[in-house]
């Protein structure tokens, strides 16, 4: 009785797992970048170990029922089949195998930055979220950690000529250009974080004292959250921004209202001369 | 188990003779076993109640000791799962405050993994299993691993005290990193980490001295015709996990000292220059990343410290409890060497995505693919000793087949993690999570279940109750596959984990409400169903079912001691003499259906015996 219980639980949980799979209405947004194949990768991957897993399950609840417990009977004894053994490993080599390639060519993709991708720095300090795009000359200038203050939020060098039209994005929301590839420079003042927008797919830690990157292609337009994924403290969960992928003129529209840090600067030292004139009033 | 002494079980050294023959020849030329190599060893005779049951330098009660404060710890990290679900599926109760949310994270999480599950397999059942499996009196160095208990209960102790410290608990997250585990913006970032870290050097200091006498009395007090290949796989996992633990460890540790330095003398092995919170700090040129290399090169390996003795247990119950010989010995020995060695070439894949270098992608990717080989293999051998079995549905058993699954499941998740690619939306997010409690939380716990319920007679001469068995058997296994089996559809989403509130985002196209709310409510079940097995404990050793000797049939040698339990000493007067493995069951040609590994040739003639 007891086997034929466990023979069905075992069939159950093969059978429940996969109608789960098709009535969950938990599943992931739609792709909004280029990394489409990142979905693939992973239905290959969640089809053939299904397969695997559903197989044991039956495999085990067969055995289960058909082998229980008789008092008169003996086990068959079998302590070693090489041929069998051998046949199962080379049958996993290649099932690993098939599943490894198209990962490793997907992932070859993923690191290789094309020319023509717009280099956007995302600043990231606990809990919030800056960005710093190019001026004319498409370079962003260099920083240092020890110039970050009020005035130089980026810390960017003063007199570096490609750092003086870098546009400096007021708040945490971002816009990305539709079908433009866009390398993302990460930055971080403190401690690690990790600049994640789950419809983009990619992901990649911040980390401090080093600027890592990863590069995507927006294929939608559309207003998305940005996520912090790798933990950062007691705020993390808070740490969310937006980005919008724009059509061109959207996108144009919204970058002429950025100033740039020759600006920036004026302005601030226009408002301490300002706090000043009032301190002394 | 009693402690006067009646056998005189003192080494005698002129046993062996100089020409190598032992004192007992035996006269049959079929039961010729090779002599012994190695004299007795000294045995420790306590003579008060203290040195017996407190200061114990006998590993059965030293093993008891580390189960008993492993459990313990271990509820605690049960209690603080129950809140931190509370939290996440009702967030209206307004339970937790973000810092003791994170708190709890990281607390249940080392606890669990570190304080639990290698103290439980290594510390408890090693102490239990290895002297009485090979044969031998004791531990090769008694008093040595007397002292591991003791630096592992002050570990412990140490780890509690963070609770009471200003600032609390480390809520660094189980994995430490810094910056964030020693800055302003994380909970318990002075105290409460240095108390981590103490405990954590103290665990591994503790630990060594018991895996030196693991390692130690596995080669060299084996007894007479105990060969590497007669050891029960039992033996062989955590022999195995042992030696990973013995390189391992040093990599956490040194970490460790690093990060403390950090912390208290303000150096910067892995801080470089940081402004937290608006305010410089003096550090400079250190590295993040160096920390995960060393903290994973540990922690990889680690996840085979503990998954390696219950591959060893497992196959004995299943073997055991189907009446049939394992399938495939000699490739589940090399499965669980090869594991154990590739183990040490795939730690940075999780840290795909650390900003290491991106070319380190490739190989760990492939490494980790490599590593699902041998794994498979010993899943196959588990499933083909089934085919053609005598499968008795015992409780063991029970839990043994549930593992299976529950490890078939886990294992397969980790191919998604383990290919680069696919880890790159995955990661950090709650598939992580599930896959790791299925694989390395799950798995585990169900075969220590099913080891207490197989070696409770062993050490209490009584059954654990049945009845109780089942429920707890039956809501623990399908309750926690109710858990996480949903969770991998959150990190579908792409739910990050380490979420004090996952409200509703636009990300997610279906609020997550429902599900979160489905698996704490599962999650409490399962947890409460735990005190039930406890209380099945505490009845049972009072008042359970007297156990016959040796109860399941099996041929190892810890059910052939000349009492159950096993006194001091183990063998009484003689230690046994071994003339096969451990699997002979359902041998053609033999009376019963098993062979105890003490049976020589010639009180078996007719059987056909394949190996031996």
């Amino acid at each position: 009785m007891l086997a034929l219980i466990f023979a069905h639980v075992l069939v159950l949980i093969a059978v429940g797992s996969v109608i789960f799979h098709f009535w969950s209405p938990w599943w992931w947004t739609e792709v909004a970048s280029n990394w489409g194949g990142m979905d693939d990768t992973i239905l290959l991957t969640f089809w053939i170990t299904g397969v695997v897993f559903v197989a044991i399950c039956f495999f085990m609840a067969y055995c289960v029922w058909k082998f229980r417990y008789q008092k008169n009977r003996r086990s068959d004894y079998n302590p070693e089949n090489k041929k069998l053994e051998f046949h199962l490993t080379w049958l996993t080599a290649v099932g690993v195998a098939a599943l490894l390639a198209p990962g490793l060519i997907v992932w070859n993709d993923y690191v290789t930055v094309p020319k023509n991708a717009v280099k956007i720095e995302v600043l990231a300090y606990q809990w919030d979220w800056k960005y710093r795009l190019p001026g004319e000359d498409g370079i962003l200038g260099k920083t240092d950690i020890n110039l970050v203050n009020d005035e130089n939020p980026f810390g960017l060098i003063q007199g570096d000529k490609n750092g003086m039209d870098d546009l400096l994005v007021d708040g945490n929301e971002l816009h990305l250009q539709i079908n433009k590839p866009v390398k993302f420079e990460l930055r971080s003042l403190d401690v690690l974080h990790n600049f994640y927008v789950p419809q983009f797919r990619g992901k990649m830690d911040i980390v401090p004292g080093m600027i890592t990157y990863y590069w995507i292609e927006p294929t939608r337009t559309g207003d998305f959250e940005i996520l912090c994924a790798e933990y950062c403290g007691t705020g993390h969960y808070a740490m969310r921004g937006r980005v919008f992928v724009d059509e061109k003129n959207d996108y144009d529209n919204w970058m002429a209202k950025q100033i740039t840090f020759e600006k920036f600067l004026a302005k601030n030292s226009k408002e301490k001369i300002k706090t000043i004139k009032l301190a002394k009033n | 188990m009693h402690d006067d002494n009646e056998y005189k079980i003192e080494a005698k050294s002129d046993n062996v003779s100089d020409v190598g023959t032992f004192e007992s020849v035996t006269t049959s030329d079929v039961d010729y076993l090779p002599p012994k190599e190695i004299p007795d060893q000294d045995l420790y005779h306590s003579h008060s109640w203290w040195t017996t049951y407190v200061f114990s330098q006998d590993a059965k009660y030293i093993g008891i000791q580390y189960a008993f404060t492993a459990i313990g710890t271990g509820l605690l990290g049960l209690i603080l799962s129950w809140l931190m679900r509370m939290q996440i599926a009702f967030p209206g109760l307004g339970l937790l405050e973000p810092a003791a949310y994170y708190q709890f994270v990281t607390m249940h999480g080392m606890i669990m993994v570190v304080y639990l599950l290698t103290a439980l397999f290594l510390g408890g059942f090693g102490n239990l299993l290895i002297p009485l499996m090979c044969g031998s009196r004791d531990m090769a160095f008694p008093y040595v691993n007397m002292l591991s208990y003791w630096m592992f209960l002050i570990a412990v102790i140490v780890l509690l005290a963070s609770f009471f410290v200003p600032g609390g608990p480390t809520g660094a997250g189980w994995t430490l990193y810094p910056p964030q585990a020693i800055t302003a913006g994380t909970a318990g970032s002075n105290a409460g980490i240095t108390l981590m870290l103490i405990s954590l050097v103290l665990f591994v200091a503790g630990f060594t001295m018991g895996g030196l006498n693991y390692i130690v009395t596995t080669l060299q007090y084996r007894t007479q015709g105990m060969t590497l290949m007669r050891l029960p796989l039992t033996v062989w996992g955590i022999f195995t996990a042992t030696v990973l633990a013995m390189f391992a460890f040093p990599a956490l540790l040194v970490g460790c000292i690093m990060m403390t330095l950090d912390n208290v003398l303000g150096t910067s092995f892995f801080m470089p220059t940081i402004i937290s919170m608006g305010e410089k700090l003096g550090t400079e040129g250190g590295s993040p990343i160096l920390f995960q290399h060393l903290f994973w090169f540990f922690g990889h390996p680690e996840v085979y410290i503990v998954a390696l003795p219950a591959f060893g247990i497992v196959s004995d119950l299943i073997s055991i409890h189907s009446r049939k010989t394992i399938f495939g010995y000699r490739m589940m020995v090399w499965a669980i060497v090869g594991i154990g060695a590739l183990s040490f070439f795939v730690w940075a894949h999780h840290m795909y995505v650390s900003g290491m270098s991106p070319w380190f992608g490739y190989f760990f990717a492939t490494t980790t693919l490599i590593i699902a080989v041998p794994t498979a293999i010993k899943v196959y051998n588990w499933i083909l000793t089934l085919w053609k079995g005598n499968i008795q549905l015992t409780l063991p058993m029970l839990f043994a087949l549930a593992f299976v699954v529950t490890f078939v499941n886990g294992g397969l998740t980790g191919i998604f993690l383990g290919n680069v690619t696919v880890d790159v939306p995955l990661s950090d997010t709650y598939f992580v999570v599930a896959h790791f409690h299925m694989v390395m939380g799950i798995a585990p716990i169900l075969v220590i279940f099913g080891a207490i319920y197989h070696w409770f007679p062993l050490i209490t001469g009584r059954m654990l109750d049945e009845g109780m068995g089942r429920i707890h058997f039956w809501v623990t296994f399908i309750g926690s596959y109710l858990i996480y089996f949903p969770m991998h559809y959150q990190g579908f989403v792409g739910v990050p984990r380490r979420y004090f509130e996952i409200y509703d985002s636009p990300y997610m196209s279906v609020s997550g409400l429902s599900l979160n709310a489905f698996i704490t409510v599962a999650a409490l079940i399962v947890g409460a169903t735990q005190l039930l097995f406890l209380y099945n404990l505490i009845f049972s050793a009072r008042a359970g079912k007297k156990a016959e000797k040796n109860p399941w049939k099996a041929n190892s040698l810890e059910w052939l001691t000349p009492e159950m339990p096993p006194g001091h000493g183990n063998f009484g007067k003689e230690l046994p003499k071994v003339y096969r493995w451990a699997y002979d069951f359902g041998v053609p040609g033999a009376k019963e259906d098993y062979i105890p590994q003490t049976t020589p040739p010639s009180a078996v003639v007719g059987s056909k015996v394949e190996k031996s």
